[in-house]
């Protein structure tokens, strides 16, 4: 469904990714690890098309996205939740939800596509008429995953969706990205809890300063010794 | 005059800025610039208008001024739109300094160009409006006065339903509050940013024929003053913020107004820039400005 291909990519002088290969078969949940600043955001940025590569290709479901600009990427059928959520904090949380469907047309899709993220988050529900900004750090997570459903994607790729929630939280996100797969949506997750993504995912990719390190099954990893060592704590 | 005519002045003279200062602070809500060819839009927009109302002389002149008052905002929306896919758009990436220095040098082309056409010399605008003033109680106001107002209200009232009702609307606000974000919602963003410098545009060119009928005299260099009042005015408000811009244009059409009844003519324009310090020393965010915190 997606293929990475040796891709290059340099914020200016800095070498930011040193040829990063992978790829995400429809109807899995797949899982780039590894830790802080290891270019886990700026692999999903440039699939994305908000960075470019410099050399190697991003090709969806047969398409190459290097010369395709990023609203035109979402048409494709690919969503990205950003890492640190990205919500319009000065829009509503149906807005919110509304920029979410901007690429959709139908109003009765779209409502029915409100009913789907109120019934995963009822929490929204509740809020729908706040503005987004007085949310909680949870809430907006919640939110920045149900404004990536409202466009109906084929690939969701989520950028840290746990960062700084709670451990309660971060089951409530998780089971839902696990509702969210079930339904039928392939899943690029990036993760610095590493054994939570390992615990959800079918396939894992390591990353360390720019290369993938280790490739395999999320299983297999979970138990591979220096996977235990660097990224599990034991 | 009594106060109370001084404060409709400051109405009549405010509301013209706001419409301008929307131009300035919608821009720079979704492009962070100072688009600084903002004031000579309205100079477009006056010479535009007067050239229309003077070879239409067979209409009544109210037709003629709506007629002119359309063609002032096709006119000006075209120079918006086109001047920021030209000048700016390149530069859209670059330090935010290159693009300001070209919005000077675009200021100062539009004024130049102004006077190769029409001559560097005054020219009288055609006078439309020729109503009587409206007696209401004791106080008369004149027709202009009340008509100027009541379409600067009403097209800030549009405004207002359009950035909140409509989805073009509120894709302009999601690009001003985070570009990157809007554009993985799909939302095209060089679309987006032409549709806001052409309302802004447009804007300005209604506040410029209002403008030119209060002061029926238009010359190639008459947008920079309006056009640093109503910046002044945005800023006033809250640089980025719609209703900041309006409160901010009222609010210096009155201190003007009141400063040039009860003082002297010559402060006027010295409280209006003795404003914009007192602002940007107490308040640099402006009155209805915010800032804005994020939640980890």
């Amino acid at each position: 469904m997606l293929i990475v291909k040796d891709i290059q990519v340099y914020y200016g002088a800095i070498h930011a990714l040193h040829g990063i290969s992978f790829e995400v078969q429809q109807g899995e949940i797949v899982t780039l690890i590894g830790a802080n600043g290891a270019g886990k955001s700026t692999v999903l940025k440039t699939i994305s098309g908000l960075l470019r590569a410099k050399s190697g290709d991003v090709v969806y479901t047969g398409k190459s996205l290097r010369n395709v600009d990023p609203h035109n990427i979402v048409k494709l059928g690919l969503a990205q939740v950003p890492e640190g959520r990205r919500i319009f904090q000065q829009m509503t949380v149906l807005e919110n939800l509304e920029m979410g469907a901007f690429i959709r047309n139908d109003r009765a899709e779209i409502e029915a596509g409100f009913e789907q993220v109120f019934q995963s988050f009822p929490r929204l529900k509740e809020r729908r008429k706040q503005l987004a900004g007085t949310l909680s750090g949870g809430e907006q997570q919640m939110l920045a995953m149900g404004r990536a459903m409202m466009s109906k994607p084929q690939l969701l790729m989520l950028d840290e969706p746990s960062m700084g929630l709670s451990p309660i939280l971060v089951n409530e996100i998780f089971s839902i990205i696990a509702q969210v797969h079930q339904s039928g949506t392939t899943v690029l997750l990036v993760e610095q809890n590493a054994r939570m993504a390992l615990s959800i995912a079918h396939r894992a990719y390591v990353l360390e300063t720019g290369r993938i390190v280790k490739s395999g099954d999320a299983k297999e990893l979970m138990d591979d010794d220096a996977i235990r060592k660097a990224y599990l704590g034991h | 005059m009594t106060f109370v005519n001084q404060i409709i002045n400051g109405l009549h003279v405010g509301s013209i800025y706001a419409l301008i200062a929307l131009g300035y602070t919608m821009v720079y809500g979704i492009v962070k610039l100072i688009n600084f060819a903002h004031g000579d839009i309205i100079m477009v927009g006056s010479y535009t208008a007067m050239v229309i109302m003077t070879e239409l002389t067979g209409l009544p002149l109210w037709v003629g001024l709506l007629i002119a008052m359309l063609a002032a905002m096709l006119v000006c929306t075209t120079f918006g739109v086109v001047i920021e896919r030209v000048a700016y758009k390149p530069l859209r990436n670059t330090q935010r300094i290159a693009a300001l220095i070209t919005a000077i040098g675009v200021s100062l082309l539009l004024q130049n160009i102004a006077q190769l056409i029409f001559s560097p010399n005054s020219l009288p605008f055609p006078v439309a409006i020729r109503v009587p003033p409206v007696a209401i109680g004791e106080m008369t106001i004149s027709f202009i006065t009340l008509l100027t107002i009541t379409v600067s209200v009403l097209l800030m009232l549009g405004l207002q339903a359009f950035v909140h009702k409509t989805k073009i609307g509120k894709a302009m606000r999601a690009v001003s509050e985070d570009r990157d974000a809007a554009q993985l919602m799909g939302i095209n963003v060089s679309t987006t940013i032409s549709v806001t410098f052409a309302i802004g545009s447009a804007l300005a060119a209604m506040g410029a024929v209002l403008y030119s009928t209060a002061y029926p005299i238009i010359i190639p260099t008459m947008g920079a003053m309006p056009g640093l009042k109503a910046f002044i005015a945005a800023v006033l408000g809250g640089i980025g913020v719609l209703p900041g811009a309006m409160l901010g244009g009222f609010l210096m059409g009155v201190a003007e107004s009141l400063t040039n009844g009860y003082i002297s003519s010559q402060w006027g324009d010295a409280v209006v820039f003795g404003i914009l310090i007192v602002v940007l020393l107490v308040k640099p965010s402006g009155i209805l400005g915010r800032r804005t915190s994020e939640k980890v």
